[in-house]
């Protein structure tokens, strides 16, 4: 098919990409790319991490340039320097991690880089018209004059949005933007989008969650290996091809395990309250137990106390009162050196964000492996670290969990967010803990790896230990968990059980409106 | 997008540290050429003065050690994440620490006085350091407002104690008592005439064993790990269950302690006694050397040994040029010192986009390794 | 312009020769922490090298410290480069120069302001309180308030012997007159701490005083200022420092640093060695006279002033040093 690419044809599509290559050195980032995105659509681009999706967006956004190729913005080729000249062609970009200045308001934001000459003044007036006539156009509600640290993650998701509408974005790129919301927000964002479609806007959206590529696109194509596999009109395709297309084989989105059998209590969890950094209670009177042998999954909106409940049983934050036992023994953990202790009583901690409190990315991956462990006299005498051991322990954890590239030298920012998971992962499940607490095994993970770690928690419930699981996916929480408990506003609302409840009771409890039995009130 | 280790390792470490020096000293020949003076002339007096007599080298290497200890005191903070700006106020405090050991000790051995002067310095400088620490672990103080501060007061301190308890009656001088000559930390020349009269004393053994111990401590040791693990996310020593109140207390102790070595230098291997303001900048040198060393013990030595060359040559560019005064040496180290510290990133840009141009860069590997690893 | 950066830069080809070569028998001049150019007592050391250099047409090497540790490196590289007599300034060479005097019997060391007792260096000191005795005596014979100012450098001995020859001087004319008596550190830095001594002059002036005595190095100036600020007199130190300010520098306490240096450079290699007090009879201290200043003084006053001058010099009058034994009875 012939495009005519010097005069603009009757009703050219928004994005063309032709025969787009990047070479990173001896990798093929972008091999021979073509991609149509026609003029309003939402327009999703799925693969794994590294398949080259942020590659290639960052080449139409002019970050980079190809190597080879044709870009064409409404049916015009365009050489694309740089991002100022991509916003110049109408084409906007949401980061995945926002590019807002903290402490200045929503109206200052959108103006930033646009601000005009030496007067500010004249542009904020001018900026709040403009914000006020986009914000009821794409009904895209933000106060103004809010601080953008005072604001919710996902309204700063919208003030992104907004400053791209306010430089005169057509053609919208989103990369990965739900990562950072809680589901609400996320069905916000999707409303967003589909008005923004209606308004004859492109969207392109860059995810791996394969739930809303089906829920939100017209058009879906797929990459993996730096290369296009297909592109599918959404109606017509399903999940599970959208997965096999990704990894490039059959992938089980559903997990199989057997009932559980649970032994006696592992963790018991007796009235606890935990305060966060404010001193505000997060975690009010919670009482549970865990069993070896069974997984209790703590479904809930994020920041109901989730995180603060993990932290404490894990050592990492003193609760205010309230005991926790292992095994039958109570134990206490409080101190700065609370994760070590939690360690020496045989409980392994899976901490919500790897790279933030889990990892240390700029270590080689064997440090990693050892990290919380190192004070053992596996890895060295006395004081000295013995790096050979060390290193040979990565090896074999790295061979068991399958971390790819399997080398334990590499810097661990260099691997991809799955095999980071792993890392932790390995190292976590290598010590024989009795009791496991994990925290969102799967985000950010790409579909392959989340079919093996979900694998590996099963299995380590199989071999009687006994693990907390949390989750924001509800999915997840209820594929692998043999309980489930609801947690909301610092307490547990309700239990439930996976193989009954439907995914509307759990909604209704997680809001804080129904509530079954719990444990405790 | 914006990694920071987008440019190969080698050039990090030594093609941008010598763009900088060489920037530095081209604007130094500016500077040099602007008062009448030929900068050629300043390069060779500079470098000849360094080395080109055994007195010189012996300078050079005595002003390097002094560099090495601070150079180590702001490194070991900087790896567990701390900027310890205080290495002058701690080298100052250790020098009491020195004295008093060896002023009650002078009459003894020097086999006692020197390994126990070692201990006064360490200790008194740690505890000048761990302070600071301590009201970073616990109350939250920042560590670069404390240890600027700390500065301050122990030059207060110091008079005060020099003034009142340490100088002889009737003194002119701000200056304890010249200490008998068994506490003397024994000069190199004593064994190597070639050294002439040059300063250079035993402690040059010692920075060279605290360059091999700090190697050891920070890579090879549990203590190092987590050390590390602090510096790059405290929340992960948090996780780990290392506690980072003991991890700071006890790092600034050892840069401290480490800082306090310069004493030793300064007090029994040159003055031999206490002066009044010893330390004479080399606490913020430090700072310097241990941004231009990369905080590892090999960039330390040779960072240290660059500013020997150029305290020791700026010296003798100020004898043999006649324009060149006691200003324009310090304008000259002031280049320096800015161009390899506070932007030692100048070039970071350039340098990078000159890798991603020529292909297998840092960026790329890492799009490699990513790749790779989700292929399956 | 550009013409002569390439001559400059084409010099380089005989710099070899500059390193090398020693300048035999030059005199050497070390000037101590404040500086070359701090307007008092190392910038007179370099005024009397200046003037020797004018008269006689010779050579010196000089050298500014930046740190107390280049004192003995600097001594040395005067040496090697063949200085000699090589002039060193301050008291703080009492540590490192005895030693180096032993080393280099051949060479000759003048020290200023303080006493070494080699058989290679002369020791050359000043009667500062004799000195200050006379500016006193001057102060409270222009001023009738009974009340006078004293701010200090740094706190150490040889300040204090100013101080106690100033309040002598002082009470010879006015028994009951108040002495207000301030330093403006007791680090070297207090030689160079203008701000700090302009403030100690104006809280002596708002209490009353009109003649501020500065015996402060650098710092002076900051005295001479606040006395210009507020209408009232300063007196200078070690140089003649009243053309500062004319009109408001009554007078100053000349010690003659720059003639100290100036006889050590004439009398070259072969100066004679020992202790050189130079007190009134040397005119190695004193108080200036000059036009800048003459309009403020009666004949009276200098009469007056001569009169005790000659009776210091017969020994009629005793001025108590205060270097002595650490007192200053009054």
């Amino acid at each position: 098919m012939q495009r005519p690419s010097g005069a603009a044809a009757a009703n050219p599509p928004a994005i063309e990409l032709k025969g787009i290559n990047k070479h990173f050195g001896p990798v093929h980032a972008n091999r021979d790319i073509d991609l149509v995105v026609e003029r309003g659509t939402v327009h999703g681009i799925v693969g794994e991490n590294g398949a080259g999706k942020s590659t290639l967006m960052s080449i139409l956004y002019g970050f980079y340039t190809a190597d080879s190729g044709d870009i064409l913005v409404n049916g015009l080729v365009q050489k694309i320097t740089d991002s100022r000249h991509a916003l110049g062609l109408g084409i906007g970009m949401v980061h995945q991690h926002f590019m807002l200045v903290d402490n200045f308001t929503v109206l200052e934001n959108v103006i930033l880089g646009a601000e005009g000459r030496f007067r500010i003044a004249p542009a904020l007036h001018k900026a709040r018209a403009a914000l006020k006539a986009l914000a009821a156009e794409y009904k895209l509600d933000v106060d103004p004059d809010a601080i953008i640290e005072e604001i919710s993650v996902g309204q700063q998701q919208r003030v992104e949005i907004l400053k791209a509408l306010y430089r005169g974005a057509d053609i919208l790129i989103l990369d990965e933007p739900t990562g950072v919301l809680t589901p609400e927000e996320a069905d916000d964002l999707f409303r967003v989008l589909r008005t923004l479609r209606e308004q004859g806007k492109t969207v392109i959206l860059i995810t791996h969650k394969l739930r809303e590529i089906m829920a939100i696109t017209d058009n879906v194509s797929v990459m993996r290996q730096g290369a296009m596999v297909r592109t599918l009109k959404t109606a017509d395709t399903s999940p599970g091809e959208l997965a096999e297309l990704m990894v490039g084989r059959r992938v089980l989105l559903q997990v199989e395990k057997q009932p559980s059998l649970p032994g006696k209590p592992m963790l018991e969890v007796k009235k606890l309250t935990v305060n966060d950094d404010r001193k505000v209670a997060r975690v009010k009177d919670i009482s549970l137990t865990v069993r070896a042998g069974e997984i209790v999954g703590i479904a809930g909106v994020a920041g109901n106390g989730q995180s603060e409940l993990l932290e404490c049983i894990a050592g990492m934050r003193d609760p205010v009162s309230g005991e926790i036992r292992l095994a039958g023994d109570k134990i206490s953990l409080r101190g700065d050196d609370g994760g070590r202790k939690a360690r020496l009583a045989g409980l392994a901690h899976v901490p919500e964000d790897r790279q933030r409190m889990g990892l240390v990315t700029s270590f080689e991956a064997w440090e990693n492996s050892i990290l919380g462990y190192e004070y053992t006299e596996q890895f060295g005498r006395g004081p000295f670290l013995d790096i050979k051991a060390a290193r040979a322990h990565a090896e074999e954890r790295i061979k068991t969990f399958d971390v790819r590239p399997p080398n334990p030298r590499l810097k661990t920012a260099n691997f991809s967010g799955g095999n980071q998971q792993k890392i932790v992962l390995a190292r976590e499940l290598g010590q024989d803990p009795d009791v496991l607490i994990v925290g969102q095994p799967t985000r950010g993970v790409d579909i392959g790896a989340i079919e093996f770690i979900h694998k590996q928690i099963i299995a380590m419930r199989d071999a009687g230990k006994a693990i907390l699981l949390v989750s924001v996916e509800l999915d997840e929480i209820r594929s692998l968990s043999d309980r489930i408990l609801v947690m909301f506003d610092g307490r547990i609302v309700g239990e439930a059980d996976p193989a009954k409840a439907t995914e509307n009771e759990l909604g209704l409890m997680m809001a804080g409106i129904a509530a079954t039995g719990g444990e405790t009130r | 997008m914006g990694g920071t280790s987008s440019i190969p390792r080698w050039a990090d470490i030594v093609l941008l540290p010598l763009l900088n020096l060489i920037l530095a000293f081209l604007i130094s020949g500016l500077v040099v050429l602007m008062i009448g003076e030929n900068p050629l002339m300043a390069y060779y007096a500079i470098f000849y003065g360094a080395f080109g007599s055994g007195d010189g080298l012996g300078y050079t290497l005595y002003y390097a050690t002094n560099f090495v200890f601070t150079g180590l005191a702001v490194a070991i903070a900087a790896h567990a994440g701390l900027f310890n700006i205080g290495a002058e106020g701690q080298a100052y405090v250790a020098g009491l620490g020195a004295i008093l050991v060896a002023l009650a000790l002078d009459q003894t051995s020097v086999f006692l006085v020197v390994p126990l002067a070692i201990l006064g310095a360490a200790a008194f400088g740690g505890m000048w350091a761990a302070i600071p620490g301590w009201l970073q672990a616990k109350r939250g103080s920042h560590i670069v407002i404390t240890t600027i501060m700390f500065n301050f007061i122990a030059s207060a301190a110091m008079i005060y104690v020099l003034n009142r308890f340490l100088k002889p009656a009737g003194s002119n001088g701000l200056e304890s008592r010249v200490l008998d000559q068994t506490a003397w930390m024994p000069q190199l020349r004593l064994f190597m005439p070639g050294f002439g009269f040059s300063p250079v004393n035993l402690s040059i053994v010692l920075a060279l064993l605290l360059l091999v111990g700090f190697y050891i401590l920070v890579w090879h040791t549990k203590f190092g790990f987590a050390l590390r693990t602090m510096g790059k996310n405290p929340l992960a020593s948090r996780y780990a269950g290392m506690s980072n109140v003991k991890l700071i207390v006890i790092t600034m102790a050892i840069s401290g302690g480490l800082a306090g070595m310069m004493a030793i230098n300064q007090v029994l291997g040159l003055n031999h006694r206490l002066v009044e303001n010893f330390v004479a900048g080399a606490g913020f040198v430090g700072i310097a050397v241990a941004l231009m060393g990369r905080n590892h013990p090999v960039g330390i030595a040779l960072a240290a040994l660059l500013f020997g060359v150029l305290y020791q040559g700026g010296s003798e560019m100020q004898f043999v040029m006649p324009n060149v005064n006691k200003e324009v040496v310090s304008v000259v180290q002031a280049l320096v010192i800015l161009f390899t510290g506070a932007m030692e990133g100048l070039f970071r840009p350039s340098l990078e986009r000159l890798f991603a141009g020529w292909g297998g860069s840092g960026k790329a590997e890492a799009i490699a390794r990513t790749t790779a690893g989700s292929e399956s | 312009m550009n013409f002569s950066i390439l001559s400059r830069l084409s010099a380089g080809a005989a710099l070899g020769l500059l390193m090398t070569g020693t300048a035999l028998a030059d005199p050497g001049l070390i000037y101590d922490l404040g500086g070359k150019f701090d307007k008092s007592f190392n910038e007179a050391a370099y005024n009397g090298a200046e003037r020797w250099k004018a008269a006689t047409g010779g050579n010196y090497l000089d050298f500014e410290i930046t740190d107390g540790a280049q004192r003995e490196q600097a001594l040395r590289r005067m040496v090697s480069q063949g200085a000699n007599p090589i002039v060193v300034m301050s008291f703080n060479w009492g540590s490192v120069l005895p030693v180096l005097a032993d080393e280099y019997p051949d060479v000759k060391f003048v020290v200023i302001d303080s006493v070494v007792e080699k058989p290679n260096v002369r020791s050359v000191v000043f009667d500062e309180h004799t000195g200050s005795f006379l500016v006193g005596a001057l102060a409270a014979l222009k001023s009738e308030t009974g009340k006078y100012g004293f701010v200090g450098g740094m706190d150490v001995p040889l300040i204090h012997k100013f101080y106690c020859g100033y309040a002598q001087g002082v009470k010879a004319v006015r028994a009951d007159a108040e002495v207000y008596e301030n330093y403006t550190g007791t680090t070297p830095d207090a030689w160079n701490n203008p701000t700090v001594a302009g403030e100690l002059a104006k809280a002596a002036y708002d209490r009353g005083a009109e003649v501020v005595f500065a015996a402060a190095g650098g710092s002076g100036l900051g005295v001479i200022q606040a006395a210009q600020d507020n209408n009232k007199f300063a007196i200078g130190v070690d140089s003649n420092q009243n053309h500062i300010a004319p009109g408001f520098v009554l007078t100053s306490m000349e010690k003659r640093v720059d003639v100290a240096v100036e006889t050590a450079f004439t009398d070259g290699p072969d100066l004679e060695t020992g202790l050189q007090v130079l007190g009134l009879a040397e005119n190695g201290v004193g108080y200036s006279v000059d036009d800048n200043n003459r309009s403020l003084l009666t004949d009276e006053m200098i009469a007056q002033v001569e009169d005790y001058k000659a009776k210091i010099i017969a020994g009629e009058i005793t001025v108590h040093n205060y270097e002595t034994d650490s007192q200053c009875p009054l």
